[in-house]
């Protein structure tokens, strides 16, 4: 080989993904988020379901999913450029071309819809193509850079799921389907406010209007209380549907007392206190909320268990 | 002559053709057992096909 082949090479190498370049344009992080959701949607809802129907239909809303992150990424390189958090994905770092991942994104969309479609029912598909419209016309193009209400918008792309997952099995939205998707959806802007309470300079640096820039971080201790105050009925009130049972009862109660005292914390603490003690409460309340989100899919789980056992209902 | 030396960029190629070839076979065993689901579960798998035949056709009603 001579020097300028291995020159040629070496050029050409710089701009060529690895295979899981372009998994990572799928957030493979979110998605699983999505998996568990959309099979927690899936498992609870009445009626039975073939299990590779129910596989069929979580693998697809789960791609679906990855779409519009693809479809994020691509629109969102020039601010993924500048956060620190976000700067080595593969479209800012150069090893992904920004037209392919607004191809990679458009065909999963298409595939997963169709698939959906044709696996379970055209509502379900039209609720996925719905979210990912949402996620990444409203959310990333639209309403991201111009408004600070911008984490209320984008969860709702996130609470979604469980809903197309209950849709999925049933094939139409009742008032269980909606109280899962105001589940997630209250509970997105207290986990993310709490985030950015102490990841402040990236978000400022990359221009995004977030709370804590646009309305101060006084303001965004405030709402995170007002939305945590918000979550609390809305998962109490899960709790007095047929898809509950004890272990949901138990878990929203000592979880939602939890959560509740963590955003109260939050919201009598100034910046000075929270820079002495390097933000450990809003780190705990966001690490804690993690947690909060799991263990409340999870008791619905352990409840469908409980009635599939026939020891409750 | 032959290319004998192999680059890291070759590995990397190598590696997204096998990763894009296990994409294609999980969707055609996915799509493959979902037909096999859909049969047991006893969908309707018969359309028109501009042949008119008994199970397409409207019952006709017995006359008196």
């Amino acid at each position: 080989m001579t020097d300028a082949t291995t020159n040629n090479i070496t050029q050409a190498a710089a701009g060529e993904a690895r295979f899981g370049d372009y998994i990572l344009l799928l957030k493979p992080r979110v998605m699983s988020l999505v998996v568990f959701t959309a099979l927690v949607g899936l498992v609870i809802a009445p009626g039975p379901i073939d299990p590779m129907i129910g596989f069929t239909a979580i693998l697809f809303i789960a791609l679906g999913a990855g779409a519009s992150g693809a479809l994020n990424m691509w629109y969102d390189a020039d601010i993924d450029q500048v956060m620190a958090r976000t700067a080595r994905r593969p479209v800012p770092a150069g090893r992904v071309a920004p037209t392919e991942a607004l191809s990679l994104g458009l065909w999963l969309s298409a595939i997963s819809v169709a698939m959906l479609g044709l696996a379970t029912n055209l509502m379900a598909a039209a609720l996925l193509a719905f979210t990912i419209f949402f996620y990444a016309v409203v959310y990333t193009i639209w309403l991201k850079r111009a408004t600070p209400q911008n984490i209320v918008i984008g969860g709702a792309a996130g609470a979604f799921p469980p809903m197309i997952g209950w849709v999925a099995a049933t094939g139409a939205i009742s008032i269980e389907a909606v109280l899962l998707f105001g589940l997630i959806f209250m509970w997105t802007p207290p986990h993310f406010w709490a985030l950015a309470l102490f990841m402040k300079s990236d978000y400022h640096r990359a221009k995004v209007p977030m709370l804590t820039v646009t309305h101060g971080r006084a303001e965004t201790r405030r709402q995170i209380l007002i939305y945590t105050i918000l979550l609390v009925p809305v998962a109490l009130g899960l709790a007095i549907t047929p898809v509950a049972g004890p272990a949901y009862l138990t878990a929203a109660l000592i979880l939602n007392a939890i959560f509740l005292h963590g955003a109260w914390q939050i919201w009598r603490r100034d910046e000075a206190t929270a820079e002495a003690d390097g933000y450990a409460v809003e780190k705990r309340v966001f690490r804690f909320s993690l947690t909060y989100l799991f263990l409340h899919f999870g008791a619905l789980l352990a409840d469908a268990a409980l009635r599939a056992l026939g020891l409750w209902g | 002559m032959p290319i004998t030396e192999t680059h890291e960029l070759h590995q990397r190629r190598f590696g997204r053709n096998l990763g894009v070839a296990l994409c294609l076979v999980g969707f055609i065993v996915v799509v493959f057992g979902l037909t096999i689901a859909k049969i047991r579960e006893g969908a309707s798998m018969e359309a028109f096909d501009h042949q008119p035949r008994v199970s397409v056709t409207p019952p006709v009603e017995e006359s008196r």
